[in-house]
């Protein structure tokens, strides 16, 4: 990006000044050498969502932005639905409420050593994964709706995890506002066989060690210690997500000029969160955000399964469970004023800082988990929310690597095989169905995530707690 | 403009799969219509996806028939065999960005859309 164009507010902070027809700012925390990697697109689209109906403070780009449909990825926009403010699809994505979830193993890194390739293969043939995988679950009507009213705690309540899992979930495993009634027939007809299946592309589960700790006091808060072993479930709402977003998307497209707004790029529709579409999308996109919640919880009994099977002991705490594209209703000051504000993330993190009421009461003291996935070769890392998140960004932090190169980029440079045999000879183990797939997800096609770490915590977004690298990576 | 939308479904299963892979063994009919022609074409690799997704199938083979801004087409494929067709990712949906179906003074037809994956 040219940075001619910008105005530097501090170290981690660069302004896109207001201009046209935007409302307010653009504001993208990162550092020097990221800001240099951002394609000029992302000035675009920022400008264009800070030109939004009702849209509060700026538009942000986290440290991980890269240009997406509509809104860039690694974005996040609040907007007051008391002066006009919209809700957009495009603001959400495709995937619903893809998100990561961490669960602690008692397994340490040497230990895993000892059972990798028995491991590797018990996850790869007990967790269905890639395009068209189906698990053992198959919903009729009744248990469809009670599942995208309760998300996660409806899981729970069919034999999937314990109760003690949910105050380690966002909204306590369930958005309570979920409207199963505005979820269509087609959305629910390409569900029924997918409960339980981790998708594809940048989807993953991945047996991560605990690296280095930046953070004694809160990684012990989280139960992490060097060299104990996680495992990380990356997915989202399969394929009833992708069709909520995208009949909503046509119909935002189809009904935002009723309201009076009119945008370029039509990935930017929007609707008055208060009108009758908005309320609508609202309904089903939590509804599809429960779908996510109740996936991840199945796919996280599915891995305590295998590892009653390969080392009989099956207990697996949840670590926490975050969403990155999500729409949600929260409270925050503006100009000294609490207002409730509708906020999405697309490509990013919901961070809370220390005390806020929304955590569970083990994290309150230290504050948030923040879960941010590397690739397959490098590595992850767990920050936790600050205070100064919910001053700076709406508690919003980053969510990964972002992408440095296109799929078809990555597909004619790298080998799919030579992928999975460098990673071996780096002693991490690669299980898939696609040899093109995991070329795709080359980790050389993705952003540096340590850079993109460190200006979140530098922008005082989250602070470092832990480092993880992969051992064992299983791709759809 | 019917054979741009063809190439278009070709082109949206090639990034899941080599086409000539998937052998046309059933016929699935499907119908749209929308506002305008741009719509129309995300409405119809859309309604691929959908079919896709529900019935466990992949298409290699398309068959469109257009009529203003409504179409009726017949989807020719197979059950998805993961060892065979080997899927590198799942589209997720056909987007309405730089979504375009546009006609050259030669009268060529040209269908472009960008898909999540």
């Amino acid at each position: 990006m040219d940075k001619s164009k910008l105005v530097r507010r501090s170290e981690w902070e660069w302004e896109i000044p207001r201009a046209g027809r935007m409302e307010v700012p653009g504001l993208l925390f990162a550092s020097e050498s990221l800001i240099d990697e951002v394609d000029e697109k992302v000035r675009e689209q920022l400008s264009n969502v800070a030109s939004l109906p009702g849209i509060v403070e700026a538009a942000f780009a986290m440290p991980d932005a890269h240009w997406g449909y509509g809104f860039p990825i690694g974005g996040v926009a609040a907007f007051d639905p008391n002066q006009g403010g919209v809700i957009s699809a495009g603001g959400v994505g495709f995937d619903i409420s893809c998100g990561v979830r961490t669960l602690l193993t008692p397994l340490r890194r040497d230990e895993v050593e000892k059972i990798r390739d028995t491991l590797a293969d018990a996850l790869f043939y007990h967790i269905p994964a890639g395009m068209g995988s189906t698990s053992r679950l198959s919903l009729d009507k009744r248990a469809m709706t009670a599942m995208l009213k309760g998300g996660a705690r409806w899981a729970v309540s069919q034999g999937y995890g314990v109760a003690g899992d949910l105050e380690c979930v966002e909204n306590g495993g369930g958005c309570g506002d979920a409207d199963p009634d505005e979820v269509s027939e087609q959305a629910r007809r390409r569900q029924t066989e997918e409960m339980g299946t981790l998708g594809s592309g940048n989807h993953y589960l991945e047996l991560q060690a605990v690296a280095e700790i930046f953070d004694p006091v809160i990684a012990a808060a989280y139960g992490l210690a060097l060299d104990k072993v996680v495992v990380s479930i990356h997915c989202g709402s399969r394929g009833l997500g992708h069709q909520v977003a995208t009949e909503f998307s046509r119909r935002m497209i189809l009904e935002a000029p009723q309201y009076g707004i009119h945008v370029t790029d039509r990935e930017l529709a929007s609707v008055p969160a208060h009108s009758p579409p908005g309320k609508a999308y609202y309904g089903a996109m939590r509804a599809a955000a429960n779908c996510a919640l109740a996936n991840r919880q199945i796919l996280s009994h599915f891995v305590r399964e295998v590892f009653k099977s390969v080392i009989g002991d099956d207990k697996l705490p949840l670590l926490y469970d975050v969403s990155h594209n999500l729409c949600s209703p929260e409270d925050h000051e503006v100009g000294g004023v609490k207002k409730r504000l509708v906020v999405h993330r697309k490509g990013a993190t919901r961070a809370l800082g220390p005390g806020h009421p929304d955590l569970p009461a083990r994290y309150r003291p230290v504050g948030q988990p923040v879960l941010v996935g590397g690739t397959m070769g490098t590595t992850s890392y767990i920050l936790a929310g600050t205070e100064e998140s919910g001053r700076r960004a709406f508690n919003s932090a980053c969510h990964g690597a972002g992408r440095s190169q296109s799929r078809s980029q990555a597909l004619k440079q790298y080998r799919g095989e030579d992928v999975v045999e460098n990673l071996r000879r780096r002693n991490i183990t690669v299980k898939t169905r696609s040899f093109r797939g995991v070329a795709e997800e080359a980790p050389a096609a993705y952003k540096d995530v340590s850079e993109v770490v460190r200006a979140t915590a530098g922008a005082g977004l989250a602070r470092l707690v832990a480092r993880l690298e992969p051992m064992i990576c299983v791709k759809g | 403009m019917a054979e741009a939308f063809e190439q278009a479904a070709v082109a949206m299963t090639a990034v899941i799969t080599p086409p000539d892979r998937i052998l046309p063994q059933v016929a699935i009919r499907v119908r749209c219509e929308a506002p305008d022609r741009e719509l129309l074409l995300a409405d119809w690799l859309n309604a691929i996806l959908r079919e896709m997704s529900a019935l466990r199938m992949l298409f290699s083979r398309f068959e469109v028939t257009v009529s203003g801004n409504s179409l009726e087409a017949v989807l020719h494929g197979e059950l998805l065999d993961p060892a065979r067709h080997e899927p590198a990712v799942e589209v997720k949906g056909a987007t309405y960005f730089k979504l375009s179906v546009a006609q050259d003074e030669a009268g060529n037809w040209t269908a472009q859309c960008v898909v999540d994956v």
